[in-house]
């Protein structure tokens, strides 16, 4: 491919600017092979997370001329010659460093939710469960937690504040998980209004475009997530059943 | 001097993929205080990208499997050489671990009858492995992660321990650093678990991520204890080949074991050439019985194409140096004419996706291309079976950094199931093992202090060297002359060239500051990569004959003389490497009836 030219985000929570590499580019790598021909030949400090470089684990999420990506899933073939590529850190999580972003916020909200409590197993132990009944939970359980549907989420991206009352996509994927799942017990319904904030989505799908996955996370996840909480809390029958139960 | 925060805990678990969150969750449940501490967020450790499942004798697919024939199987894969009581005890031991996954919420692939299902693999004899579409690895994490986190379990994210504290003979806590600021980080703690995977970035073509240092097998050495089996590295046969940036990143056997063939470039099924005595009467030699085979396990013997790893990689190899690779130096894998397009997207989406993103190549319309690439080490700290008990009071270790499970070759399938296994019992060990402490070892600060300076010493040395181009060389050294097919003059080579790359690492310098500097941090995690290098080269130069996956082109054949001994890698007092052979432990008589009947 020849040279091309990366324009790197440099800087810390003090602040920082973009910073232009020059470098020579092999056949069929990806931007993070690039990224880290800078960091071996150029930048030693440069701050950059990864691990598989196979978009198995889901470390090395940022922004790439803007758009969310796995930097080792993103192909250099894919951007056009001659122009400057910029990568810069995911923006929805507090910057630490270069592209690496604070994203302890998602492992505190993953704490929050009740742990699974599955059924007793079956006489004869174990549990007899259709590929069918399986499936639908496996969609869920594809995620790699790059939590880019997290960063492009607007209401937690343009509305810091709202981490306090809004999971995000990542966790009505695993609430919905959860809720699916043909061996839980427990009924997470109160949750998912309330802390988790269902009813602040409004169903824009930004998070289903970006998902590495191909996680359909507003279709399968999101809307029958907010179907379930309507069902309980918004039925007629149930809200005067509810008044009359005192439940 | 550097300030620093000191931690208490009973016991503190390094590593935070299956062996370190399985030995975490058992620690707990002991009741101990409990610290969990990984170079990386958690839930992206290596066990993520493990592919294929978790061998386990459930007998869904086939009656006809018990632990007696995955005890067999097993030590037979690893040339004998595994500790038995270890090999015995996972088999004996993982069905109840995949169950309990299960119940922990665990989503596996059903059978029609609704159990577990279980796919073929190399060397296992039946269907065997539990699995999640060719992504085991990344449910079990998720599994044990989301479990774990229920625990109070303190976990300290992007931490990197870098020297282990005794109090006389035992050990009393470790030294590290936090990534994001740099900080210091100091633990006291009456038990340590190293549960910190293998060393595969010691090798130019792996299928490791950066972590794969072998700090825990470096931690452990420098604390005094044993290391075993070190000339024992695993090179997968199927690593993509092309193009060079994706070189190393594996391909499941899975694919193999759904039905895919390996052929050469004249389009031959080369594995029937490559059939070693040892496996003939149990491998199909026509074209015919390997496919009737994928149907009917029973009556008939298995392709060649899952031979254990060691044999298909050496194949591989040869069939390259002979001429008859393909066009980026490998071999083909064919799954494309052998099964249905939708069932290789469903049994098989990872690759699916991998080949299609990364090389545009459609694994259902074409072949792919692979070749070996550096997988996983069979050596380790030496441990006792039961307990996970290194030979330094207080030190425990568990999943890949342990010796001794897999022997000489590890079959696919029995990693996830050891981790399982081992974590469990090891975080159990570490625990009674705290609690019976009478009063907590103490932390020598002096020493403490010694080590901080040690680390932070990169900063003020006027070093010329660059630590990337140090590992580079390493990795390049280590990867033409400790690679698959050895000899002792290229071995002897390659320890000199281990010693000129100690200095220069002893003379890298680092830029910018303490927080998140990647630079400092692989200056760091050079000194362990030099040690497994060396401990790696020095075993392998000791062990002259070929055995397992250790090849050696100047002893191309088992020597009886090596046949029952393990090589023990030890520091000296004096700070040298010493290597050593020992007896291994004998199969007592019982057992040994076991396997001779699991044959029938």
């Amino acid at each position: 491919m020849g040279e091309v030219t990366l324009s790197i985000f440099r800087g810390d929570s003090s602040g920082g600017d973009f910073v232009e590499y020059k470098v020579e580019v092999e056949e069929g790598q990806v931007v993070l092979d690039v990224v880290h021909t800078i960091q071996a030949t150029q930048a030693n400090d440069l701050a950059v997370r990864w691990n598989c470089k196979a978009g198995k684990c889901g470390s090395c999420s940022a922004e790439v001329n803007g758009h969310p990506r796995l930097l080792c899933m993103t192909r250099m073939n894919l951007f056009p010659e001659g122009e400057p590529i910029s990568v810069a850190p995911i923006k929805t999580f507090p910057l630490v460093k270069d592209l690496v972003t604070d994203v302890s916020f998602n492992y505190e909200v993953a704490k929050e939710i009740p742990a699974f409590k599955a059924r007793d197993p079956e006489s004869g132990g174990g549990y007899r469960l259709q590929q069918m009944d399986v499936e639908r939970g496996q969609e869920f359980r594809k995620c790699i937690e790059c939590f880019l549907c997290q960063d492009v989420c607007h209401v937690i991206r343009d509305h810091p504040d709202n981490k306090e009352q809004f999971y995000g996509p990542r966790f009505f994927v695993r609430l919905a998980e959860l809720e699916m799942h043909p061996l839980d017990t427990v009924d997470r319904t109160d949750l998912i209004r309330k802390a988790a904030g269902i009813g602040m989505c409004n169903i824009t799908k930004c998070c289903t475009e970006v998902c590495p996955e191909d996680i359909h996370i507003t279709d399968n996840a999101i809307i029958p997530l907010k179907e379930r909480v309507a069902d309980e809390f918004y039925d007629p029958f149930r809200w005067i059943f509810r008044k009359l139960s005192g439940k | 001097m550097s300030e620093f925060e000191t931690h208490e805990y009973d016991v503190l678990i390094i590593g935070a993929g299956g062996a370190g969150l399985r030995a975490a969750v058992e620690a707990s449940a002991q009741g101990v205080k409990t610290a969990l501490v990984c170079k990386s967020l958690l839930g992206k450790a290596h066990t993520v990208m493990a592919e294929g499942g978790i061998a386990a004798a459930l007998g869904n697919i086939y009656e006809e499997d018990n632990w007696k024939v995955h005890f067999r199987d097993t030590m037979r894969g690893g040339k004998m050489l595994n500790n038995w009581r270890m090999a015995q005890l996972h088999a004996q031991e993982a069905p109840d671990r995949v169950y309990e996954l299960e119940t922990w919420g665990a989503l596996f692939d059903r059978t029609k009858e609704g159990k577990i299902s279980q796919r073929p693999f190399g060397g296992h004899r039946f269907d065997r492995l539990a699995h999640v579409g060719d992504r085991t690895g990344l449910e079990m994490i998720r599994t044990l992660q989301q479990h774990a986190v229920h625990k109070g379990i303190n976990v300290f994210m992007e931490t990197t321990i870098s020297k282990l504290i005794k109090d006389g003979d035992r050990i009393s806590g470790a030294v590290g650093y936090v990534r994001e600021s740099g900080d210091i980080i100091v633990f006291q703690a009456k038990a340590v678990v190293l549960a910190t995977g293998g060393i595969g970035k010691a090798y130019q073509i792996t299928s490791n991520s950066w972590e794969y240092t072998g700090d825990g097998h470096s931690l452990a050495y420098w604390a005094g204890a044993d290391l075993i089996d070190m000339e024992f590295v695993q090179f997968h046969p199927t690593g993509m080949v092309w193009p060079p940036s994706v070189r190393g990143i594996l391909v499941t056997e899975g694919v193999r074991g759904d039905g895919g063939t390996l052929r050469n470039s004249e389009n031959e099924r080369f594995m029937f050439n490559y059939i070693p005595e040892f496996f003939e009467s149990e491998t199909a030699d026509t074209e015919e019985e390997a496919d009737r085979w994928y149907e009917d396990k029973v009556n008939n013997r298995r392709t060649p194409d899952l031979l254990p790893r060691d044999e298909v990689a050496r194949a591989i190899n040869a069939e390259v140096k002979a001429g008859r690779g393909s066009p980026h130096g490998g071999v083909f894998l064919d799954i494309a004419t052998r099964q249905p397009a939708d069932y290789i997207r469903r049994r098989l989406p990872s690759m699916y996706h991998q080949f299609k993103k990364l090389a545009d190549v459609d694994i259902t319309a074409e072949s792919m291309e692979v070749g070996p690439t550096c997988h996983y080490v069979m050596g380790g700290v030496r441990v006792d079976a039961d307990t996970g008990a290194s030979t330094v009071t207080g030190l425990f270790a568990a999943g890949e950094c342990a010796g001794g499970m897999h022997g000489a070759n590890r079959l696919g399938g029995n990693s996830l199931s050891d981790l399982l296994v081992f974590g469990r019992r090891a975080g159990l060990s570490a625990a009674q093992y705290a609690q019976g402490l009478s009063s907590v070892p103490a932390l020598d600060e002096g020493e403490v202090k010694d080590v901080v300076a040690d680390m932070l010493g990169h900063f003020d040395r006027d070093g010329s060297e660059n630590p990337y181009t140090v590992q580079q060389d390493l990795q390049e050294t280590m990867q033409k002359l400790v690679g698959i097919i050895r000899q002792e003059s290229e071995l002897k080579e390659a320890i000199e060239k281990i010693t000129v790359l100690k200095d220069r690492a002893g003379n890298t310098g680092v830029e910018g500051n303490r927080q998140y500097n990647p630079g400092w941090h692989l200056a760091i995690d050079l000194r362990s990569l030099l040690t497994v290098s060396e401990a790696t080269a020095k075993a392998a130069l000791e062990r002259k004959e070929s055995r397992g996956a250790h090849t050696r082109d100047d002893y191309p054949k088992p020597e009886e003389e090596f046949e029952k001994v393990n090589v023990v890698i030890k520091e000296t007092p004096e700070g040298e490497m010493s290597v050593a052979q020992e007896p291994l432990p004998q199969m007592p008589d019982e057992l040994q009836k076991v396997f001779e009947e699991a044959a029938i």
